[in-house]
C-alpha cells in the first residue's frame, strides 16, 4: 500500500490541475517551475483547497474522496504543514507556537531542531533559518500522519539551507513519516527525495524513484540547462587529505570528488549534471579530468535546438549526458554502444552531495 | 463669568447630561459591536452577492445628513412607525423620546465608523496564519479566538473608541429622533445646544464643552495603552 496516494483534478485560476501520485514512505519531491501547481497539490492534501474530483489518502486513511463524499476538514487531517513563509503566529512566543498543535514528543523534537534557547523569543526576532526550524518543530509536534513542506528553504540563503538540510535528512532516515516536499531547486530534490514527481502546467507528468526519473532522457524538456542531471548513490572510500579528494564507489566504477564526504563506508548521493559529462568512443588518455566511467548508451533524445540528451548506464547506475546533435552524429551514438563518460571532478558541487 | 466658574463645579442638570451621555454612548457601542463585527468580517473576507450594496447601506449614516437619519429612525421606530408601533404593542418597547432611542440613534451613527476600523483590523490579519492554525488542528472558533482576534485587536479597539466618541457627541439624529428631554434624552451635545439658545449660560456651556474634551481625550489615551499591551510584541 502506498504511503501517499493522490489522484485529483481541480479547476484553478490559470489552468486545470490533474495530479496523480502514488508514493512509498520517505520524501516525495514535487518538482516543477513556479506557477506549475505544486502548492495547489499540497494545499489539496492539507484540506486548504478542495479538488473538483478524485481522492487523496495518506497511510491508508482517506482524507478526500469525491465519489464517497468524503472531505475531511483541514483541522481533522493530521497533517504537518511547513509553509514557505513559516507562518509563525507573531503574537505568540516560540514556545506557544510550537505547542499550538500539540506536544507530541516535544522534548526530543526541541532537542533535535536546537530550539531550546529560542522558546521565549518572538518570531519577529528570529532569523529566517530559525523561523523555518520552529515551523518544522511546530508541524512535527502535531504528531502528523504526513509532513507537507512547501519550498521550506526557498527563502533562505545557502548558509541557512545548509543548516536545515541535515535535519531533513535525519527526518527522512530516522522516522517513517511520509513527506511531500515541494521545490523548484533540483539540488535540494536530489539530496533529499526518495520519490520524484514532476509537475508541468498543472499536470503530474512523471512519478518514480528519484534516480530512475532523473536518468530518463525524456524528462529533459522540463528541466533547465543546469538542472538536468542524474543522481548516483555510492559508498565513500578513502579521503586523500593532501589533495582534499574523496573516492566514492558506484556500481559502475569509482568517482573522485572534491572534499571530505563522510566516514568511509557511509553512503552518499552525488548529482551529476548532464552538461558536465563529456562522451568519448575510445578510452581517453592524458586528460585532466579524473573520472572516466565506461558506460552503455541506453537511449538518445533529440530535442528542439542544437542539443541532444544521451541516456547512459554504468554498471547498474543510470545517468545522463547532454551533447550537441552534431557530436551525437559524429560519434555515431546508438543504443547498446559502449562509450566513455568523462566527468570533471570540480563540477560536482558540494551542495549536490547528500547522505 | 468669574462668578460662575467659582460656583460648584457642575450643576445637577449638567451632571445629569454627562451621566446620560456616558450611558447612551456605552449602550450604543455595546449594541453596535456584535453586528459591527459580523458586517466587518463580511466586508473584509466574504464574497457574496449584494456585498457592494451592504457596503453602501453601512456607510449611509456617514454621508446622509444626520437629520435625515433621525427622521428615518422616527419613521421606522416612532410610536406610529413601521416597526415602532409593533414594538410598542407586542414588546411594550418604545424608543422614540426615550434614552434607549438616543442609544439607538448614536449606535446607528457610530456604526459605519466602527465597521471601517474593525474591517481594517481584520484586513491586516494574514489569512495564511489562520490557514496555518487550521492545519494545526484548530477549528473555526479556536482560530478566531487565538489568531484572528488578537491580531485584529488594534483595529477592534480603534473601532470601539471611535464609536464611543461618535456616540458621545452625536447630535443631529439624536435631536431629531428623541429631542432633548432633561433626564431622559438631554445628552451633553443636546444640552450645549439648548444652553446656547438661552442668554447668560456661557459658563455651563464651557463646563460641558470641557468635559467633552476630557472624555474624548481619555478614551483615546486608554485605547493607546490597551492596544499597545495587546499588540504583537515587536
Amino acid at each position: 500500500m502506498s504511503a501517499l496516494s493522490i489522484a485529483i483534478t481541480a479547476r484553478l485560476g490559470g489552468f486545470d490541475l490533474a495530479a496523480e501520485i502514488e508514493a512509498p514512505a520517505g520524501i516525495t519531491a514535487l518538482f516543477g517551475r513556479s506557477g506549475s501547481g505544486k502548492t495547489s497539490v499540497v494545499n489539496a492534501v492539507a484540506g486548504l483547497l478542495r479538488p473538483d474530483a478524485g481522492h487523496i489518502s495518506v497511510g491508508g486513511h482517506r482524507l478526500f474522496d469525491s465519489a464517497a463524499g468524503i472531505d475531511l476538514p483541514a483541522p481533522r487531517r493530521r497533517v504537518g504543514y511547513v509553509f514557505q513563509d513559516a507562518r509563525l503566529f507573531p503574537h505568540m512566543t516560540v514556545g506557544r507556537n510550537l505547542s499550538y498543535g500539540g506536544r507530541h514528543d516535544a522534548d526530543r523534537i526541541i532537542a533535535m531542531l536546537g530550539l531550546a534557547q529560542l522558546l521565549d523569543r518572538r518570531p519577529a526576532s528570529l532569523s529566517g533559518g530559525e523561523r523555518q526550524r520552529v515551523a518544522l518543530g511546530r508541524a512535527l509536534m502535531r504528531n502528523p500522519g504526513i509532513l507537507l513542506m512547501d519550498e521550506p528553504l526557498a527563502a533562505l540563503d545557502a548558509g541557512r539551507k545548509a543548516e536545515i538540510m541535515p535535519y531533513l535528512e535525519r527526518l527522512r532516515d530516522e522516522t517513517r513519516l511520509p513527506v511531500l516536499y515541494v521545490s523548484h531547486d533540483i539540488s535540494e530534490v536530489a539530496r533529499l527525495a526518495t520519490t520524484l514527481a514532476l509537475i508541468d502546467r498543472g499536470r503530474v507528468t512523471r512519478v518514480g524513484p528519484l534516480a530512475e526519473v532523473l536518468a530518463d532522457p525524456s524528462i529533459a524538456p522540463q528541466f533547465g540547462k543546469r538542472d538536468l542531471g542524474a543522481v548516483m548513490a555510492g559508498e565513500v572510500g578513502g579521503h586523500d587529505p593532501i589533495d582534499d579528494l574523496s573516492e566514492v564507489r558506484f556500481s559502475g566504477g569509482v568517482l573522485v570528488l572534491p572534499g571530505r564526504l563522510g566516514a568511509p563506508g557511509s553512503t552518499v548521493r552525488v548529482r551529476i549534471a548532464a552538461q558536465d559529462v563529456i562522451l568519448s568512443r575510445t578510452r581517453p588518455e592524458g586528460l585532466s579530468a579524473l573520472n572516466v566511467l565506461e558506460a552503455e548508451v541506453t537511449g538518445i533524445r533529440f530535442g528542439e535546438g542544437p542539443g541532444a540528451v544521451v541516456g547512459l548506464r554504468a554498471g547498474a547506475a543510470p545517468f545522463l549526458a547532454r551533447v550537441t546533435r552534431r557530436s551525437a552524429r559524429v560519434l555515431e551514438l546508438g543504443e547498446g554502444q559502449t562509450v566513455f563518460a568523462i566527468i570533471k571532478t570540480v563540477s560536482v558541487a558540494p551542495g549536490d552531495v547528500g547522505s | 463669568m468669574a462668578a460662575e466658574l467659582s460656583a460648584p463645579w457642575l450643576a445637577p442638570e449638567e451632571w445629569q447630561a454627562v451621566r446620560l451621555s456616558l450611558k447612551v454612548a456605552f449602550w450604543a457601542v455595546v449594541a453596535a459591536l456584535p453586528p459591527g463585527l459580523i458586517v466587518a468580517h463580511a466586508l473584509a473576507r466574504w464574497r457574496f452577492p449584494g456585498r457592494g450594496l451592504l457596503n453602501v447601506i453601512v456607510h449611509l449614516p456617514l454621508v446622509l445628513p444626520p437629520v435625515v437619519t433621525g427622521y428615518i429612525l422616527l419613521v421606522v421606530f416612532g410610536r406610529r412607525g413601521i416597526l415602532g408601533a409593533w414594538m410598542a404593542d407586542t414588546l411594550g418597547l418604545v424608543l422614540a423620546f426615550r434614552w434607549t432611542g438616543a442609544a439607538v440613534a448614536a449606535a446607528v451613527m457610530a456604526f459605519p465608523l466602527m465597521v471601517r476600523a474593525i474591517r481594517q483590523g481584520i484586513e491586516s490579519v494574514d489569512p495564511g496564519l489562520e490557514q496555518a492554525a487550521a492545519t494545526l488542528g484548530a477549528g473555526r472558533v479556536r482560530v478566531w479566538l487565538s489568531v484572528t482576534l488578537p491580531l485584529m485587536a488594534p483595529g477592534l479597539i480603534a473601532g470601539i473608541v471611535i464609536g464611543f466618541a461618535k456616540a458621545l457627541g452625536e447630535f443631529g439624529a439624536t435631536m431629531t429622533f428623541v429631542a432633548a428631554i432633561p433626564g431622559e434624552t438631554r445628552t451633553i451635545s443636546t444640552a450645549i445646544h439648548g444652553l446656547l439658545q438661552v442668554p447668560g449660560q456661557e459658563g455651563a456651556v464651557v463646563h460641558l464643552a470641557l468635559i467633552s474634551v476630557v472624555l474624548a481625550t481619555g478614551a483615546l489615551a486608554l485605547s493607546e495603552v490597551v492596544s499597545r499591551k495587546l499588540g504583537p510584541g515587536r
